[in-house]
């Protein structure tokens, strides 16, 4: 016999998709972004790494035909020093989080299951982090240890995973009570088999949203740093970009593109990712679904033809 | 305790006593003194009013009572293994393989991001763990199709299953790693009384064909006249009564006894009017000094103010906790 099997997994992720305009949004911005990262070489006009020699005509030049989008102090094209910027970005985001999940989800799920002492000692411990402001922590650690892209990444994501371990740490403490695991439980199963199969996988939809907003949190903290001249002097970012502009005469001269253009950089990419987290959020969480309480369009077959043709 | 020429109990419990501490200076007992036995294929019934431990003294089996609960006293002897002798790790090759217990309202014992397939099997590979795949599904699909579910439907998630098939996949899970004892613990509470028939004569032919011993925990005094063999009545944590169906059902000892059958509607007489017993179960926190049933009791003297009955052994299997029965034998 065939039954009708409503769509799980993937797929339903993908059709609950459909009408999500704002991670659609979120998706697009994104993509845009890792493509120019990605096709930076064949994108961009000239190559920023490249050694240019320089006329004082060409400092803070205006976007003209040769640079779209004018030249920076140094005489170097914005729009390809932009288009280079989006690597780093992208690249400390993605790692910083990764790091910062893997910790987070570590510490929160063995300190929601485990409880007793050893949660005391973990959550007091992301306690002490969260209070230590992130920024001048990272600015100490990345001024005792070289300013390289990899430190850069490390010192983000250890000091990043505050929030995703409270956030895991709840989760865990709930589907921890449920029925299933103490059926878990009495089947045999020790903790290593429970927390694989019965905690992390209802833990992880809650990750998989939260290291969205990680990711652009982390972004913003490596402009920060780049802009503070803490980043990785031989790579172009936008954090850097800004720095440069704004610290070598960018804004006196009226040089509002070498300004502009990374800030619209970061703005576009946190804004996307803050997009796709909501909608990640919407498809993932079940509790702000409304099909089982409203009637949707499809519902209801009465009316339709041949619908109706049961009554004598 | 069981006479010669009775054949050994598969599972004998001798005075378990469970208690809560909620904090170090609280003790709730829980379950206090009490005693029954198991014997192959056999059903026993287990029936009190809520909250009156019986779902702690089935969790204490398995020693899988919350953190905390103690089991302070007592034996629970598995094949003469005393279960509460062993280590941990011991005592999770007894749970399932051995003892399988389906819990009360099934739509939670069921992981609901993993299919019902997987969750099955889980059972299996758990005690066996280089099962090849091929067997692994074969067992899977005919212990669903033993419980009448279509293997088809194996790849589903729990919420595409109703909730009399999502209990009937609990039963196809205990029976996964063929258990000599199967703990139902309402087994049909929140289902409506056509499925209720249902999955209870599926427990109660399973029973039958693997011969399996069923302790069903229940509120309703119908279905373990129908298909128990013995039933323990408990009150408050204590044994009330203890006995063989006809026994408890046509010559019962304790007051409690007595009432709660009279409760209960006899379709022979559709017109008598029920009893109800007055009053409500003593708190934990508040047990009375004497008997604990003593304050709703319309048969107590004094003595029962001031003294807890012990447990007097009637005859063989057959106990009740009730000055009333001393000296009777």
């Amino acid at each position: 016999m065939d039954y009708y099997v409503p769509p799980t997994g993937f797929k339903s992720v993908l059709l609950k998709l459909r009408g999500n305009w704002l991670a659609w949004a979120g998706i697009v911005m994104l993509l845009t972004t890792v493509i120019l990262a990605v096709f930076a070489p064949r994108i961009a006009p000239y190559d920023p790494y490249a050694d240019i020699k320089v006329s004082i005509m060409d400092i803070y030049a205006p976007p003209s035909a040769q640079h779209l989008l004018g030249t920076d102090d140094a005489g170097r094209d914005v729009l390809s020093n932009f288009i280079y910027g989006a690597r780093v970005s992208l690249i400390v985001g993605f790692f910083a989080a990764f790091i910062s999940v893997v910790i987070g989800g570590l510490i929160g799920i063995s300190a929601g299951f485990f409880g007793g002492k050893i949660e005391l000692i973990l959550m007091r411990f992301t306690d002490i982090m969260l209070v230590i402001p992130d920024l001048p922590l990272a600015v100490v650690l990345v001024a005792l240890t070289s300013p390289s892209l990899g430190n850069i990444i490390f010192v983000i994501g250890i000091l990043g995973w505050t929030t995703t371990a409270r956030l895991v740490r709840s989760q865990t403490l709930s589907v921890k009570e449920r029925k299933f695991v103490l059926r878990a439980r009495a089947i045999g199963s020790g903790n290593a088999h429970i927390i694989r199969r019965h905690i992390f996988p209802l833990v992880l939809p809650l990750m998989v949203a939260n290291s969205v907003l990680v990711i652009s949190l982390a972004i913003l903290e490596e402009s920060t740093l780049s802009f503070l001249g803490l980043g990785d002097p031989t790579m172009v970012s936008w954090g850097q970009m800004l720095n440069y502009a704004f610290t070598r005469g960018g804004v006196s001269s009226g040089a509002w593109w070498a300004l502009v253009m990374p800030g619209l950089g970061i703005v576009w990419v946190v804004l996307g990712l803050t997009f796709l987290g909501h909608g990640l959020e919407q498809i993932f969480n079940p509790r702000l679904e409304a099909h089982h309480l409203s009637v949707g369009k499809n519902m209801v077959v009465r009316g339709k033809e041949g619908a109706g043709d049961v009554q004598p | 305790m069981s006479s010669p020429k009775n054949p050994p109990a598969l599972l004998e419990v001798r005075n378990l006593s469970v208690e809560f501490m909620p904090n170090k200076n609280t003790h709730l007992k829980a379950v206090q003194d009490v005693s029954f036995s198991l014997h192959e294929g056999e059903l026993l019934g287990l029936v009190g009013e809520s909250g009156c431990g019986k779902t702690t003294m089935m969790l204490s089996l398995l020693r899988l009572l919350p953190e905390a609960g103690r089991i302070t006293g007592g034996k629970i002897l598995y094949r003469n293994q005393d279960l509460l002798d062993l280590e941990e790790s011991q005592m999770s090759d007894y749970r399932w393989k051995e003892i399988a217990i389906i819990f009360q309202g099934a739509m939670n014992a069921l992981n609901p991001v993993r299919t019902v397939h997987d969750q099955i099997a889980e059972a299996i590979t758990c005690h066996e763990l280089k099962t090849p795949k091929e067997k692994l599904d074969t067992r899977v699909n005919d212990l669903l199709e033993m419980v009448g579910i279509p293997a088809s439907r194996g790849s589903q998630y729990p919420f595409q299953f109703s909730g009399g098939m999502r209990q009937r996949v609990m039963i196809a899970m205990a029976l996964a790693c063929s258990p000599s004892i199967v703990i139902a613990d309402e087994p049909t509470t929140a289902l409506d009384v056509m499925i209720q028939a249902q999955i209870l004569e599926l427990l109660q032919e399973l029973s039958r064909q693997l011969g399996l011993a069923v302790i069903l925990v229940t509120h309703d005094l119908g279905v373990v006249a129908e298909i128990c063999d013995h039933v323990l009545v408990m009150y408050a944590g204590v044994t009330a009564e203890y006995g063989d169906v006809d026994t408890i059902y046509n010559h019962p000892v304790h007051p409690y006894t007595q009432n709660l059958i009279k409760a209960f509607p006899n379709l022979a007489n559709p017109l008598d009017s029920l009893i109800s017993i007055p009053g409500y179960p003593p708190r934990l926190d508040a047990l009375p000094a004497g008997c604990r049933f003593e304050p709703r009791c319309l048969k107590a003297f004094d003595r029962c103010k001031i003294d807890q009955p012990p447990v007097y052994e009637l005859k063989d299997r057959h106990q009740a906790s009730c000055f009333l029965v001393e000296g009777q034998k």
